[in-house]
């Protein structure tokens, strides 16, 4: 059996890991980003730090791309990670109202953790499933078609699981 | 001569005589449930123990995303439209076993009534002309599939009988101009590459689709990578490159995942790696992921973006085909236009003119969405109207509403209004028109949309996705977007669009890069176009399409109209 450790210090281990081979090898700053921020699902700030001191990166650069990319979170996200789509497809097919509605019945807005709630919300700039306009993704699912009327359902199907 | 040269250079197209069943595994389809529709006919198919004779793939979208789920049936060629995983079931028993074509599930054309068997009989099909598109929905993205379709035959007509040069003149000869949105002759690019002398030099496919509302790249990458990579060998052998990057957007995770299959597959077969087809030609291929900023569609961002960096764009020239990627000479094209590449050096420039008018010859794949009846990807001659796009192609406009306007190129592009129906769509006709080709995003609206509403829509975009670098994008698309959330809320004043007008001049002309220089044409070719329907906001305060919530529909004072008017003054 291997000895107990603290589930984060494992975390930070793999982190550990998985830079060595991005280490000394121009232009990997993205790709290792995106492998922290697979591993612990957003990037706090002790993770900026352990990756700039790992690949010898200033923390600020580190920072300027965290900041610059809108796929890179620096805040927690819920259990369920629902994005909306704002392409211009979903727009006209009433994705904005698709939005607000969700936000009333998650009670927390894209962007901002809300720690009492099982949900993160998001948007997104287009999916590429413009024939299927609006679009809700949970996770890697999409949804397609949606309405505001369908949402209360497929939450409560979420809350179930 | 190698074998598998022998092979690709003789011409042959696999006979559909077996049963074999195509899923369409499109994005659209799999948001609706393709997945459970394929176990489904897995489950039936080796219940009834014939698994081993009927092959079930997931192709890439077969186009018409209105009637997915969709299935085509070999080798007759039927489509079956919307289907449930119960569905699935009666085509199994019905059609495979019993032979009998389930006339239920077909598709019925709304306007002539008449039930239709093939894909080919639908008029949303029978108006095209798939060449890009030629194996989308057609075969797996297998490389297996793609060697049977003539795949790679091109690279190798280009190895064995051409030199670097010839290939380019080919290229320059085709007219094939960037379709990622540029235009710009795709042949003068080659040859600038080519004439930089450089210890190395990079190609790179530009996969960062990021017009919201254009998704044919991510479809030619899940379908068809293998022509990608068939067009950028070519490229890479014209160019001198030897090596080559796939930069493709995060939020498109089936697609990078195909490419890097392809990519694998490709190197199995040796068509990637040392000394190709054993002849002296090497290149290789590698994918780097985006993550999430629309600015990294623009060449110097993208490069930035692969540095590693923010994606910050910088000013041209140099251009990237002199300076680029690690400062070395770096051909970037875009998905669709390399896609082209083969076609053209297989069957010769002279048969690619012959489509579409003097100056774009080719087709243009179009990503037709909205308010239209038949959504999907649309590949058409340059040059075909707007009208056969929407009416004969598209079916028209759902719920018999009337068309108001077609937005091309997304948030660079601009409106294209009724008047323009008949225009044909090609590079210089839209230029004229204030709108551009673009990566051919199409999105048609109807009476029910608000095209003030529309122009804040992409100047939130554009604004949210500038990267900050330059003064007048940065702060111009934070006062133009305050001035329209201002007019679409109910609070516009006399004056404001003339200081609309102004910034958007300011903007067009001084800002460092594409994102800045075209942020201004949506709300400039709509304000031409529906002025009036702006002053009704600022000087009535009234929304004709009735999608500003802040604002009534109606003219005079009705009791709701009085009350939002109320509201917003409060406000």
């Amino acid at each position: 059996m291997a000895v107990k450790t603290d589930p984060e210090e494992k975390l930070y281990e793999r982190l550990d890991r998985a830079l060595k081979k991005y280490k000394g090898k121009p232009g990997v700053l993205i790709a290792a980003l995106q492998e922290a921020q697979e591993i612990f699902g957003y990037l706090p700030r002790k993770v900026m730090i352990q990756v700039a001191n790992r690949l010898t990166i200033p923390l600020s650069e580190v920072y300027s791309v965290v900041s610059f990319y809108s796929l890179f979170s620096t805040v927690p996200t819920g259990k369920h990670r629902l994005e909306v789509c704002l392409g211009t497809a979903c727009y006209v097919q009433g994705a904005e109202e698709l939005l607000r509605e969700l936000q009333d019945l998650c009670g927390t807005e894209p962007g901002k953790s809300a720690p009492e709630s099982p949900f993160s919300i998001s948007t997104t700039r287009c999916v590429g499933a413009c024939g299927a306009a609006p679009i809700v993704k949970i996770g890697e699912e999409l949804h397609g078609e949606m309405t505001p009327e369908k949402l209360p359902s497929l939450l409560e199907e979420l809350v179930k699981e | 001569m190698s074998t598998l040269l022998g092979e690709l250079t003789r011409e042959r197209v696999r006979p559909e005589t077996e049963h074999r069943l195509l899923v369409c595994g499109g994005i659209p389809c799999s948001s609706k449930g393709c997945r459970e529709v394929k176990e489904s006919l897995d489950d039936e198919l080796r219940r009834r123990g014939i698994a081993a004779e009927i092959p079930v793939e997931i192709v890439g979208c077969i186009g018409d995303c209105s009637l997915g789920p969709a299935i085509i049936v070999y080798p007759e060629g039927i489509l079956y439209q919307k289907l449930t995983p119960d569905d699935a079931r009666t085509i199994v028993r019905e059609h495979l076993v019993g032979g009998r074509v389930v006339e239920a599930l077909l598709h019925r054309d709304p306007r002539s009534d008449e039930i239709l068997r093939q894909r080919e009989t639908m008029p949303f099909y029978c108006g095209q002309t798939r060449l890009v598109l030629r194996n989308c929905g057609v075969i797996s993205a297998h490389i297996d599939d793609y060697l049977k379709y003539r795949g790679y035959a091109a690279l190798a007509r280009a190895l064995t009988e051409m030199s670097p040069q010839e290939v380019i003149g080919e290229v320059k000869a085709s007219g094939l101009r960037g379709r990622g949105g540029g235009g710009f002759p795709t042949g003068r690019k080659w040859k600038l590459v080519r004439e930089t002398p450089a210890d190395e030099k990079f190609v790179i496919c530009n996969a960062d689709e990021g017009d919201p509302g254009a998704f044919m790249d991510r479809n030619i990458l899940e379908g068809d990578p293998h022509s990608i990579i068939e067009g950028m060998l070519i490229a890479g052998y014209a160019t001198g490159a030897r090596r080559g990057y796939i930069y493709v957007r995060a939020e498109y995770p089936i697609a990078v995942h195909r490419c890097r299959e392809a990519i694998r597959q490709a190197r199995r077969k040796k068509l990637l790696g040392e000394n190709i087809l054993e002849k002296g030609f090497s290149f290789d291929l590698e994918i780097r992921t985006g993550a999430g900023a629309f600015v990294c569609g623009e060449e110097t961002a993208l490069i930035s973006s692969l540095h590693g960096t923010r994606g910050d764009p910088e000013p041209r020239p140099p251009f990237p085909a002199q300076k680029g990627l690690w400062g070395k000479p770096t051909l970037i094209n875009n998905v669709e236009t390399l896609a082209n590449i083969p076609l053209i050096i297989l069957h010769g420039a002279g048969r690619f003119v012959e489509l579409g008018p003097e100056g774009s010859p080719g087709t243009k794949v179009f990503a037709l969405a909205g308010k239209v009846r038949h959504t999907g990807l649309v590949e058409v001659p340059l040059g075909t109207t707007l009208r056969q796009i929407i009416y004969d192609i598209g079916g028209g406009i759902p719920g018999d509403k009337r068309f108001k306007a077609a937005q091309t190129g997304g948030p660079s592009g601009g409106c294209l209004g009724e008047e323009s129906l008949d225009r044909p769509m090609d590079y210089d006709s839209l230029r004229r028109a204030g709108s551009i080709i673009g990566s051919g995003g199409l999105i048609v609206m109807d009476e029910d949309s608000c095209m003030v509403d529309l122009a804040r829509f992409y100047l939130d975009f554009n604004q949210d996705e500038s990267c900050g670098k330059c003064t007048p994008c940065r702060i111009g698309s934070k006062r133009m977007l305050e001035l329209l959330q201002g007019i679409t809320g109910g609070r516009g004043e006399e004056g404001d669009l003339e200081r609309l007008e102004q910034l958007a001049l300011l903007m067009k002309n001084s800002s460092l890069c594409g994102l800045g220089r075209t942020a201004p044409n949506p709300l400039l070719s709509t304000l031409r176009i529906f002025r009036d329907e702006y002053l009704a906001h600022i000087r009535e305060r009234r929304c004709p399409a009735g999608a500003c919530r802040a604002l009534s529909r109606q003219q005079g004072s009705t009791e709701e109209g009085t009350r939002a008017e109320a509201e917003t003054v409060d406000r």
